[in-house]
């Protein structure tokens, strides 16, 4: 719907890259992906299929997993982003919010948004501008701020997450599974506060969803990926058309939706599988 | 007037709460380092004994690993013949224990990133006994004299201020000047760590860390330079445990077992708690001081001080296992 917004620039360009973790766990096949500036590109697919770890490989929080990339390349506004750490990546505008928010339990709300700006030199000022502009965004964490983020509700966590991402003034963010476990009306929101940013700050956001319907509603492009390879990808507006996305990730076949009753006993057809 | 038997309680009440800001000190390492690392540092201790030998060594001018120098080249040095002036002396301690604090973050935990808490505490061991035959290389074994200049000895000005709160047999209160001005360095020390770790970036990046490595990461804070951070504070703690302890009691090896005197005051204020290893000490050091002069000396056949506190820690541990102050493990319904 918005496809024509995001402009040919390619921020991320992700070649061909297989991950390994503990030496043998062989987790990326071979995924290539490329995230265009100012758009919303979707990583989709069901538990398992790599897309945190498509993620983390980026982001190079890897490491701290025993995971490592043993093919191919990543690399952002052109340059390869392997032996950096996750600091550098972040300086260079890159920021990862992880799955299951993991926001700081026992400092503030407030103290959580400014730990994101730890790598930022531009001064106190400029700091306490953005934080008064993510309150603008986040209205709940504004009442929240002196509470333990440990406290606080899973979507206020999750806006913290994404507003603590926000305060390191970046220009990409990689968002893993904002929808986990939060009611469908907040999962509106969220991704109504991630289309704003998207269209009002500019931020070009590369997100790894399981709730397909939303993700593809909101996002401009998207890849979907199946035990480490990426099968498909297109428009999001063609995915959302597309019958096997239809059957397979939203639940609908062509005629109409299907009980979980019929999913069960169904052969999935893998036509799209080389 | 008080009865005399009441005075001599209170006594040891006061000398109870000076040797538990001894203890408090000892902990408040341990502490640091546990929040911010998950790594429980059984080479507190020690630390607190490298850094007095490396004071008393840079102060008397002795010459480091002058045994093996002496060995290796048949030559005869001991001195280099100076004298450091004690607050230059501290300063380049305090240089040591950060070079200490790099060495220990790059050499081992930087590969241990990631690994059990157990195998984090083996480590801690194995550093803890390297450190003593390091420091025992460096600058040798013998028991030394430390002197910063701290007043020793009981207080007269308190003792003639309270003389006349007893009878002719009482001649005022004992304290050590040396516990008092322990009491106020741990005071002051302990308002420097606690602003330091609310107020300033490094200090919230640090709690951050505690809190959650992984999304300290993702922020882009590093956690090499934190954790070097924390070992160099904790080595900082170790220094002015380790200037009290050794004006108190000369500076030998048994300095590194008060680190044992500093378990018991973790588990009853929390092994996370900066405010919790304060109280705690000051509740062992009393508690042990009064139940020696009420139930340990007339009861008991006395040296109740070695297990006392275990035991109230013990009971404790059942009943409060997060400490006094230890951070409540946020559970949300």
């Amino acid at each position: 719907m918005l496809d024509d917004s995001s402009t040919n620039e390619t921020l991320l360009e992700v070649n061909n890259i297989e991950v390994i973790y503990n030496h043998v766990i062989l987790v990326l096949k071979g995924v290539s992906l490329s995230v265009p500036k100012g758009g919303i590109t979707a990583l989709l697919g069901g538990n398992g299929a790599g897309k945190t770890t498509t993620l983390k490989a980026i982001s190079q929080l890897l490491h701290s997993e025993r995971g490592e990339v043993t093919k191919g390349t990543i690399a952002y506004r052109g340059q390869s982003v392997s032996g950096l750490n996750p600091s550098d990546l972040v300086k260079r505008g890159v920021i990862q919010v992880m799955e299951g928010r993991h926001c700081f339990e026992h400092l503030t709300i407030e103290e959580n948004l400014l730990t994101g700006s730890y790598t930022r030199t531009d001064g106190a000022a400029a700091v306490a501008a953005d934080l008064e502009k993510v309150y603008a965004y986040f209205p709940r964490l504004a009442e929240r701020r002196k509470s333990q983020a440990g406290y606080t509700s899973g979507g206020e966590q999750q806006m913290c997450a994404i507003g603590r991402a926000l305060m390191s003034r970046p220009e990409t963010i990689l968002l893993d599974e904002p929808s986990m476990g939060l009611a469908p009306q907040l999962v509106e929101e969220i991704f109504g506060i991630v289309k704003d940013l998207n269209e009002k700050e500019g931020v070009s956001f590369l997100l790894a969803e399981q709730n397909t319907n939303v993700a593809l509603r909101f996002a401009h492009y998207g890849y979907i990926l199946e035990s480490g390879r990426v099968v498909m990808d297109g428009p999001a507006a063609e995915l959302r058309e597309n019958p096997d996305v239809k059957e397979f990730y939203l639940g609908m076949s062509d005629e109409g939706r299907k009980s979980f009753r019929d999913t069960r006993s169904y052969r999935r057809r893998k036509r799209w599988l080389s | 007037m008080f009865p005399d038997q009441f005075l001599f309680g209170v006594e040891v009440l006061l000398n109870g709460l000076m040797a538990g800001v001894l203890y408090a000190l000892v902990a408040l390492g341990f502490v640091l380092i546990f929040k911010a690392s998950g790594i429980f540092n059984y080479a507190q201790g020690v630390m607190a004994l490298f850094a007095a030998l490396t004071l008393v060594g840079i102060m008397d001018g002795q010459v480091p690993f002058s045994h093996l120098i002496n060995a290796l080249f048949g030559t005869d040095v001991h001195h280099f013949g100076w004298h450091v002036p004690a607050f230059a002396a501290i300063l380049l301690a305090m240089a040591v224990m950060v070079g200490l604090a790099w060495m220990v973050q790059h050499f081992i935990f930087r590969h241990l990133v990631g690994q059990e808490p157990i195998i984090l505490f083996m480590a801690t061991i194995g550093l803890a006994y390297f450190m003593e035959g390091f420091g025992d290389m460096m600058w040798g074994s013998d028991i030394k004299k430390l002197d910063v200049g701290i007043p020793q000895g009981g207080s007269f000005w308190i003792e003639e201020a309270t003389a006349f709160l007893g009878g002719s047999n009482f001649y005022g209160f004992f304290i050590d000047q040396l516990d008092i001005v322990a009491a106020v360095v741990a005071v002051v020390l302990v308002i420097l760590l606690v602003s330091f770790a609310q107020y300033t970036k490094q200090g919230r990046a640090m709690r951050a860390v505690a809190d959650d490595h992984q999304a300290a990461l993702s922020v882009g804070i590093s956690l090499s330079f934190i954790w070097v951070l924390v070992w160099s504070l904790a080595g900082f703690v170790a220094l002015v445990a380790g200037i009290m302890w050794g004006a108190k009691s000369g500076v030998q090896f048994s300095l590194s077992l008060i680190a044992l005197k500093a378990l018991p005051v973790l588990m009853l204020g929390g092994f996370t708690s900066i405010p919790g290893a304060i109280v705690g000490g000051l509740i062992v050091g009393v508690g042990e001081k009064l139940f020696e002069f009420l139930i340990g000396a007339p009861f008991l056949g006395g040296a109740t001080e070695n297990w006392f506190a275990y035991m109230l820690a013990l009971v404790f541990l059942v009943f409060r296992p997060q400490g006094l102050f230890g951070e409540k493990i946020i559970e949300r319904v």
